[in-house]
């Protein structure tokens, strides 16, 4: 019941979104059943959301410790390099996929351990390896997109599981899985104490420096099956373009799921929601025929309307105003009484 | 009469911080202004530069009626002020700070040998000479505090306001700023002193105002003034009235160790100390502000880590190098500044309640929902806090109310060691004496207890032992026949060697 | 010595060892063909870094940039194409637009309250999208002006070329050193980075300052961005994709502090040269590939900011 509540913006925001779209491209909600396979736009957008939606998951634990991983975008592109590379130096599947989230946790780490034993803010020390990681990636790919013909590996991008995109089930199954984890443990408690007052949370023995490294590292292994889900799907490695703005999308889906910049309370439900929306939006454009260069100005839009809504400045004016009137009301309420 | 308060008046919600306060500086006199926490010095502070806008009461400089809106306009006005973390720029040069916003220019650039040279004759007035392009932040605390002060007289000039500015410098550097304070009081201005260290104020004010509770308390010359005096004024308490009520009951009997830390220590922060708690004991730490006692605490519970010294229980030496070591050996720590120590502000009552348990349980055993549920409400209850439910955000109740559940955190925990800072801070009548029956009944169960208070009566109360501490060092140690109010204020008081 | 001044030492010091390296293997590289390529080559990014320095001084960060050099491209290339106004105009014209596209971010950036680094996200992705919707295209400038404008420049002894735009960059820096170091304003944006409530209290306007600073950065890059249209002679909306990362990464190797209130506006100018410098070694090297400058940026930048961390440490320990 509380989730529901906690998502109903969301889910309002998604439906009226659909609702637009259909009235535009009538077409957009029918689903059609065609080689076992389920086809259509909607289905076209949970798969093409896949990305977006695994990152979200990741930015969003990051995002409630009150920090922010610009480097997903990259750590995506060096995971679907390795690989790739891996596939190409004939490793088999099984070893490449391990090789590309090794790396991913290995990139988290390096995020982490910047952040909390260094102490570097956040923001700058995942811009470094946003700045390097391209070099990184283009290094292994050796400035070549890096192609492979694995059947086993490229059903991670472009196979069917009953009826459902493969890529739709990776980010279904791990949101649903991250976010089960935090509820149903305690991690999730944790990590919104040290987003919301670390120095409370560490004189009460919140262990802040472990947990702050460990979402770094969820960020990056949801960052390395993303890198993974994009690689499988052209069968080939861009290390140019994988992941290229992504980072920005999945920071938007965070905050369009209502959760804040300034950590806390967070949920991954309806940051995949937030993930999906932006989707719809992407999606929606296209097939409205409108150019697709809309997208950027909508989404500049949509961030705007966020930061106001978010603002501590704002909502401290707004709650000055609204108990100034408050107080208005009971004082007249009061004259009437006597 | 240079600043002249009537009848100072500021409420904020909840708490009438400042109660109809009168105050009056002269020219050429240092004034200080002395009270515990809470007290409303630096609220009086904060209306006099600006910060605040007063709610009732006047204040007139020089005879005319003033009311700034920013500190800026109280230094037009006058009124400048230094406070105890320098309020300067680190990052910028001596000459920039001295001169920022009234640099010398040609032809619309800052003339930067002009600034210089204007710089250096402003700390030539105050008999320092420095290199000026210096960063400001490359010079010791005291010489930054005497170029903060050239400053605000700069700007100013008429009186300048000293906010603790000697928390963080030594005995020799401490004497260097007062050369300087003494020179601009002969110069004519008014100055107010706001310090807790009772040496200070005996060395360097003409006059002593003391406020307790938001209320003028008084205003007495300070040459007419001894020091127990002084902190009756201060702490609230006459000293005739207070004999009898030691805690008898612990008076003679030994109880068995549980702890004992021997010279426990960190420089610039506490001087080293033994001291050892027995099972079921309530040791009480008396001080002033500022004195080391909450550095104690922080030392013990791995906040600041000991650089000397050792801590040991029955089975052998413990490990206290940061808090999570101290929870896993059964300490806890309720701290005196609960907004950004204590509660997590958008967390439930509840979580705020479970989580040190939580923490100490690890994350992969979660407390189940109705253990949380049922522990949430037992404590809301025992406590008494007042809320409309265990879900309500904690950042939602009144400091009191928070201060409880602050402590419920820890006694969820059971601790074998609990400190507690300043634990009845804010909170009202009823709910103050219901936490001291709460710490005897701990006690009784068996955990000891360090009670860190600047109400003498309720240690007195409360403990079975009082340690003094002042000047950040543990002075005296006062148990049974010698544990009474008197004896305590006596201690604290105390200039001269260990009593 | 002051510390805040090392990393400018430490700059100069690996931009001159750096030179002297390549010189040693590539002896034509201390012609000044070459230098005046380099200044050429790196005059926008020069430009926008100066920007971005003040802004960084302030404790703020400016992502739109890239964004903003891409859209002044296009629209002094649509304008040229589809508008018979004359180029100067057409600049005139462009840089109000970026100056008050920066200035309305320095206002939402103060009045919200919010993190800089998200609010100019949003104008980012405003700028690229609004680029975007006036030609996805390239757009070539035929203008004969333009020609003028390519073909100006000053043979330096040695056939080297000192253009027309890279001496704009070298002015742009000398103006930054100005606003930065002796002006009101200048010390005004070094206060606010050492720390804001202290610098409110010393009487700095905060809101105008933040407002002039991300004013001023716009300003810079829509400035960039005509330099930019002259260097390439085309407008592009795909064009100066992640120029904000590099312009940031040259500010922090120029030894300017990544949180604000100490740096040094020629610092920029040597952070610039270095990543041009190592551009310019691959170049001549043949056998590198062109990904190893972005992981050499990368390092340097993680350097320079490990640098930064450390003497901060040292003189806090040091006072302490």
């Amino acid at each position: 019941m509380t989730l529901l509540k906690r998502i109903a913006p969301q889910l309002i925001a998604l439906v009226a979104l659909i609702a637009l779209v259909s009235i535009v491209f009538p077409g957009f909600l029918s689903v059609q059943f065609i080689d076992g396979r389920l086809v259509g736009p909607v289905i076209d957008v949970v798969k093409r959301g896949a990305p977006v939606a695994l990152l979200a998951v990741g930015m969003t634990l990051v995002i409630a410790t009150r920090g922010i991983d610009l480097s997903v975008g990259t750590i995506m592109a060096i995971c679907g390099a390795v690989a790739a590379a891996a596939l190409a130096g004939g490793w088999g599947m099984a070893p490449a996929l391990a090789a590309g989230m090794l790396t991913g946790a290995a990139a988290g780490l390096w995020n982490g351990v910047l952040v909390t034993v260094i102490g570097i803010q956040p923001f700058v020390a995942t811009l470094i390896l946003m700045t390097m990681g391209r070099g990184i990636a283009q290094l292994i790919t050796e400035g070549r997109i890096l192609t492979f013909t694995d059947p086993g590996f490229a059903w991670f991008g472009s196979g069917t599981l009953l009826g459902l995109p493969v890529p739709a089930w990776l980010w279904l199954l791990t949101g649903a899985g991250v976010a089960l984890l935090m509820r149903r443990t305690a991690l999730g408690l944790l990590i919104e104490s040290i987003g919301i007052n670390r120095r409370a949370s560490a004189l009460a023995g919140v262990n802040a420096t472990v947990l702050l490294i460990a979402v770094y590292m969820a960020s990056g292994l949801c960052a390395a099956l993303a890198g993974i889900v994009v690689t499988a799907d052209i069968r080939g490695a861009d290390a140019n373009n994988a992941g290229l703005w992504l980072e920005l999308d999945a920071i938007l889906a965070v905050v369009i799921g209502g959760n804040s910049l300034l950590g806390g309370r967070f949920s991954i439900i309806a940051s995949l929601i937030g993930a999906m929306i932006i989707q719809t939006i992407d999606t929606g454009i296209l097939l409205a025929g409108f150019p697709s260069e809309y997208n950027l100005v909508i989404k500049a839009g949509l961030v705007l309307v966020i930061l106001v809504l978010q603002s501590p400045r704002i909502a401290a004016e707004w709650r000055l105003w609204r108990d100034s009137h408050r107080v208005d009301r009971e004082a007249r309420l009061e004259g009437k009484a006597r | 009469m240079l600043l002249s308060i009537r009848s100072l008046t500021k409420t904020f919600p909840g708490t009438l911080a400042l109660d109809g306060v009168d105050f009056d500086l002269r020219a050429g006199e240092v004034h200080a202004l002395l009270g515990e926490n809470g007290a409303g010095k630096s609220t009086l502070i904060k209306c006099l530069t600006g910060a605040y806008r007063r709610d009732g009461g006047t204040v007139a400089l020089e005879g005319a009626q003033i009311d700034p809106r920013s500190t800026v306009e109280a230094q037009d006005l006058g009124i400048g002020t230094v406070y105890q973390e320098v309020n300067l720029l680190p990052n910028l040069t001596v000459a920039q700070n001295l001169m920022f916003g009234r640099e010398p220019r040609r032809f619309g650039l800052i003339d930067a040998r002009a600034t210089r040279s204007e710089a250096r004759a402003m700390l030539r007035q105050y008999g320092l000479d420095l290199d000026v392009d210096r960063d400001l932040g490359s010079y010791s605390v005291a010489i930054q505090q005497i170029i903060a002060i050239a400053r605000a007289v700069a700007l100013s000039g008429k009186v300048l306001i000293l906010d603790e500015p000697t928390a963080s410098l030594d005995a020799a550097e401490v004497q260097m700023v007062f050369d300087v304070v003494r020179g601009l009081r002969d110069r004519g201005l008014g100055i107010v002193f706001v310090s807790h260290f009772l040496d200070q104020v005996f060395d360097l004010t003409d006059r002593v105002t003391v406020l307790r509770n938001g209320r003028r308390i008084t205003t007495l010359d300070t040459a007419d003034l001894d020091r127990v005096q002084l902190i009756e004024h201060m702490l609230g308490r006459a000293l005739e009235d207070a004999v009898g009520d030691a805690a008898a009951d612990g008076a003679g009997s030994v109880r068995p160790e549980l702890l004992s830390f021997q010279g426990f220590g960190r420089r610039g922060v506490i001087e080293p100390f033994d001291l050892s708690v027995g099972q079921g004991e309530v040791v009480g730490l008396a001080g002033l502000l500022g004195s080391g006692r909450t550095e104690t605490a922080e030392l013990m519970f791995g906040v600041r880590p000991a650089q000397t010294g050792k801590a040991h229980d029955a089975n052998g030496q413990l490990d206290l190098s940061n808090p999570r070591a101290a929870i896993a050996q059964g300490f806890g720590f309720a701290p005196e500044d609960r907004k950004t120590d204590g509660i997590v502000p958008d967390l439930s009552i509840r979580e705020n309640i479970i989580l040190g348990l939580q923490a100490q349980r690890g994350w992969a055993r979660p407390i189940p929902r109705a253990e949380q549920n049922r522990l949430a409400d037992d404590y809301i209850r025992r406590l008494d806090i007042r809320t409309s439910g265990r879900e309500k955000p904690i950042g939602e109740l009144s400091g009191g109310n928070q201060q409880k559940a602050v402590l419920a955190r820890w006694l969820a925990m059971n601790p074998r060691f609990l400190i507690l800072d300043e634990p009845t801070r804010g909170i009202d009548v009823g709910a103050h004496a219901e936490i001291l029956r709460l710490i005897r009944e701990l006690t009784d169960a068996g955990m000891s207890v360090l009670v860190i208070s600047s109400e003498i009566d309720e240690l007195v109360a409360v403990a079975d032992r009082v340690i003094v501490v002042r000047d950040r060092r543990h002075v005296a140690e006062l148990k049974g026949t010698r544990l009474g109010g008197d004896e305590i204020m006596r201690a604290i008081a105390d200039s001269g060697e260990v009593a | 010595m002051n510390t805040r001044a090392l990393p400018l030492y430490a700059t100069i010091a690996i931009f001159l060892i750096a030179y002297l390296l390549c010189w040693l293997q590539f002896p034509n590289i201390l012609s000044t063909r070459v230098i005046g390529n380099l200044l050429t080559d790196n005059a926008y990014l020069g430009i926008v870094a100066v920007g971005m320095t003040l802004v960084i001084l302030s404790g703020g960060i400016d992502l739109s940039v890239g964004s903003v050099i891409a859209f002044s491209g296009v629209f002094i290339a649509v304008m040229l194409r589809d508008t018979g106004l004359h180029p100067l105009v057409v600049f005139a014209i462009l840089l109000a637009i970026t100056t008050a596209f920066g200035a309305a971010m320095g206002f939402l950036i103060d009045r919200l309250a919010m993190p800089a680094f998200i609010v100019t996200l949003a104008g980012m992705f405003l700028a690229r999208g609004a680029a975007y919707m006036l030609s996805i295209d390239s757009v070539p400038i035929q203008h004969p002006f333009f020609k003028t404008l390519q073909s100006a420049y000053y043979l330096m002894p040695g056939k080297g070329r000192l253009t027309l735009i890279g001496v704009l960059m070298i002015l742009t820096v000398v103006a930054g050193m100005i606003i930065a170091h002796r002006t009101r304003f200048g010390l005004s944006v070094y206060a606010l980075g050492g720390g804001e409530q202290t610098a409110r209290l010393m009487g700095v306007r905060q809101g105008r300052t933040t407002m002039l600073v991300y004013g001023f950065s716009g300003l810079m890059a829509g400035l960039s961005g005509i330099v930019f249209s002259v260097y390439t002679g085309s407008g592009y909306s795909l064009a100066t994709v992640g120029t904000e990362l590099t312009a940031i990464a040259a500010v922090v190797i120029g030894g300017t502090l990544l949180s604000g209130g100490a740096g040094y506006m020629f610092g920029t100018l040597v952070g610039v040269l270095t990543m041009g410098l190592i551009q310019t070694y691959i170049v001549f090297d043949g056998s590198l590939s062109s990904w190893w400058t972005k992981i050499v940026i990368g390092i340097l930048l993680l350097v320079f900011i490990l640098l930064q961390k450390g003497l901060l440490k040292l003189s806090r320990t040091r006072l302490a």
